[in-house]
């Protein structure tokens, strides 16, 4: 895996770099004009805001229940990566929401449960920071309790008659919508993939520096 | 399974014994939510008139922020006494465990919102006596979920730095979707017209999340409770 972690960062950032010309050839949305195209980076980045969290989850029961060290490792930064594509997701769906439907925000099932998502995420990052030794289970039990919120965001918008779009809107969507939103979807996931590594190997060396530190201390 | 509720009532027993003895939780917590709610009145109450369906609101406010002071203290008196480590060598389940520290919560706060409820009411004309069934249901629903997840992370954060701060910070994101059920029930059956039905569907969405929230917190517990 680690090997991978230049290339991708390469790619994603060469990807990155082209995606405003790819998405400034998209065709306009019929309704909704130039403001549509924040879908490219909204979207992938919101699929990876979920992502996050189910990888923090499953890691954290991975730490709980089956005592694997390591596996704390990932949770962290998995909880971290979460915060930023949360940040993103949050930022551009505003942005987007101005403009197609006349406010910055409305309480909606799906973006009320996206803020709380975002703001356990920030709690979880509080309690790392500030918990100190011991924090690292209490984070694991609350990473639990966030996972839960995934499924009920990724439905929610199925089952309220809500402003935004429902899930059927991506795998119905034209091929010339399509090839720049999974472009970006693509450029986006290899560096979501490279950042967690990163942030995981920085974890694991650092549970291991203070494992150093603790036998020397007992000698 | 009998063993189960018998350490439970016992855990129960033990909390209730040394709360009647020093009623510290109980008044503090009272007191707490009564200033809440005052707060509450004077911040909005304009020209002597509480603004129309706000009383539901200022009622799950005052629950969480009582509860919050209601779990951590419960857990702190364990701490301070050094009696966690003595509860934890108990032969006994540890969910067992919780379950009897989470019905203890559950009694305190039981306590607290008789007598929160009716002074809600009073100050904001409320219809509380409209469908009573309905809204002790709601109440004890988004009590409970509310204080099974407060009772898991109270639990948890007892060996954590900075306890006292961090709880609030950890547990209102994670009960928002109780909190926001609990609301809604709540301000359907207090509107000038009350809405039953509306009522019944939050009571079905709240007890669904407080099936989730409980299996969950029995299920976490004995991990996170192991050194």
């Amino acid at each position: 895996m680690r090997k991978l972690t230049t290339p991708f960062i390469g790619l994603s950032a060469g990807m990155l770099f082209v995606a405003p010309w790819i998405i400034n050839a998209a065709p306009y949305e019929s309704t909704m004009g130039l403001v549509q195209k924040v879908f490219y980076f909204h979207f992938p980045a919101a699929i990876l805001f979920l992502a996050s969290a189910i990888i923090c989850g499953i890691a954290s029961l991975r730490f709980l229940f089956f005592k694997k060290p390591t596996a704390d490792a990932w949770a962290v930064a998995s909880a971290e990566l979460g915060l930023l594509f949360g940040a993103m997701t949050l930022v551009t769906g505003p942005l987007w929401a101005r403009k197609a439907w006349g406010v910055w925000w409305v309480w909606d099932p799906r973006l009320t449960m996206s803020l709380v998502l975002f703001l356990i995420f920030a709690a979880y990052a509080i309690l790392r920071k500030y918990g100190g030794p011991g924090s690292d289970k209490l984070a694991a039990g609350m990473a639990l309790f966030g996972m839960l919120n995934v499924p009920f965001i990724y439905v929610s918008v199925n089952i309220w008659r809500t402003l935004h779009p429902m899930t059927s809107v991506v795998p119905t969507l034209p091929t010339e919508f399509g090839i720049p939103l999974w472009f970006c979807f693509a450029a986006f996931t290899m560096l979501f993939v490279a950042l967690l590594n990163l942030r995981a190997t920085l974890a694991l060396h650092e549970a291991r520096v203070e494992a150093l530190y603790l036998d020397e201390d007992e000698a | 399974m009998n063993d189960f509720f018998r350490v439970a009532w016992h855990v129960v027993r033990k909390d209730m014994t040394v709360e009647i003895r020093s009623k510290e939780i109980l008044l503090t917590t009272l007191l707490f939510a009564v200033s809440v709610v005052l707060i509450f009145s004077f911040a909005i109450v304009r020209e002597g008139r509480a603004p129309d369906d706000v009383a539901a609101g200022i009622l799950w406010v005052a629950i969480s922020f009582a509860g919050t002071l209601a779990m951590g203290r419960t857990f702190e008196r364990e701490r301070y006494n050094d009696t966690l480590r003595a509860l934890l060598l108990a032969p006994a389940d540890r969910p067992a465990i919780y379950a009897g520290k989470l019905l203890g919560l559950l009694l305190l706060l039981g306590l607290v919102e008789i007598m929160l409820v009716p002074l809600v009411a009073l100050l904001f004309n409320a219809p509380i006596f409209a469908f009573p069934g309905m809204l002790i249901a709601l109440l004890v629903a988004g009590t409970l979920g509310f204080a099974a997840v407060g009772t898991l992370f109270a639990a948890m954060l007892v060996r954590v730095r900075s306890r006292d701060t961090l709880l609030p910070v950890l547990l209102y994101p994670i009960t928002v979707p109780v909190m926001i059920c609990g609301v809604r029930g709540t301000a359907a059956l207090f509107q000038a017209t009350p809405d039953e039905p509306m009522a019944r569907l939050w009571m079905g969405i709240l007890v669904a999340w407080d099936v989730i929230f409980v299996t969950l917190a029995l299920w976490t517990f004995e991990p996170v409770m192991t050194e």
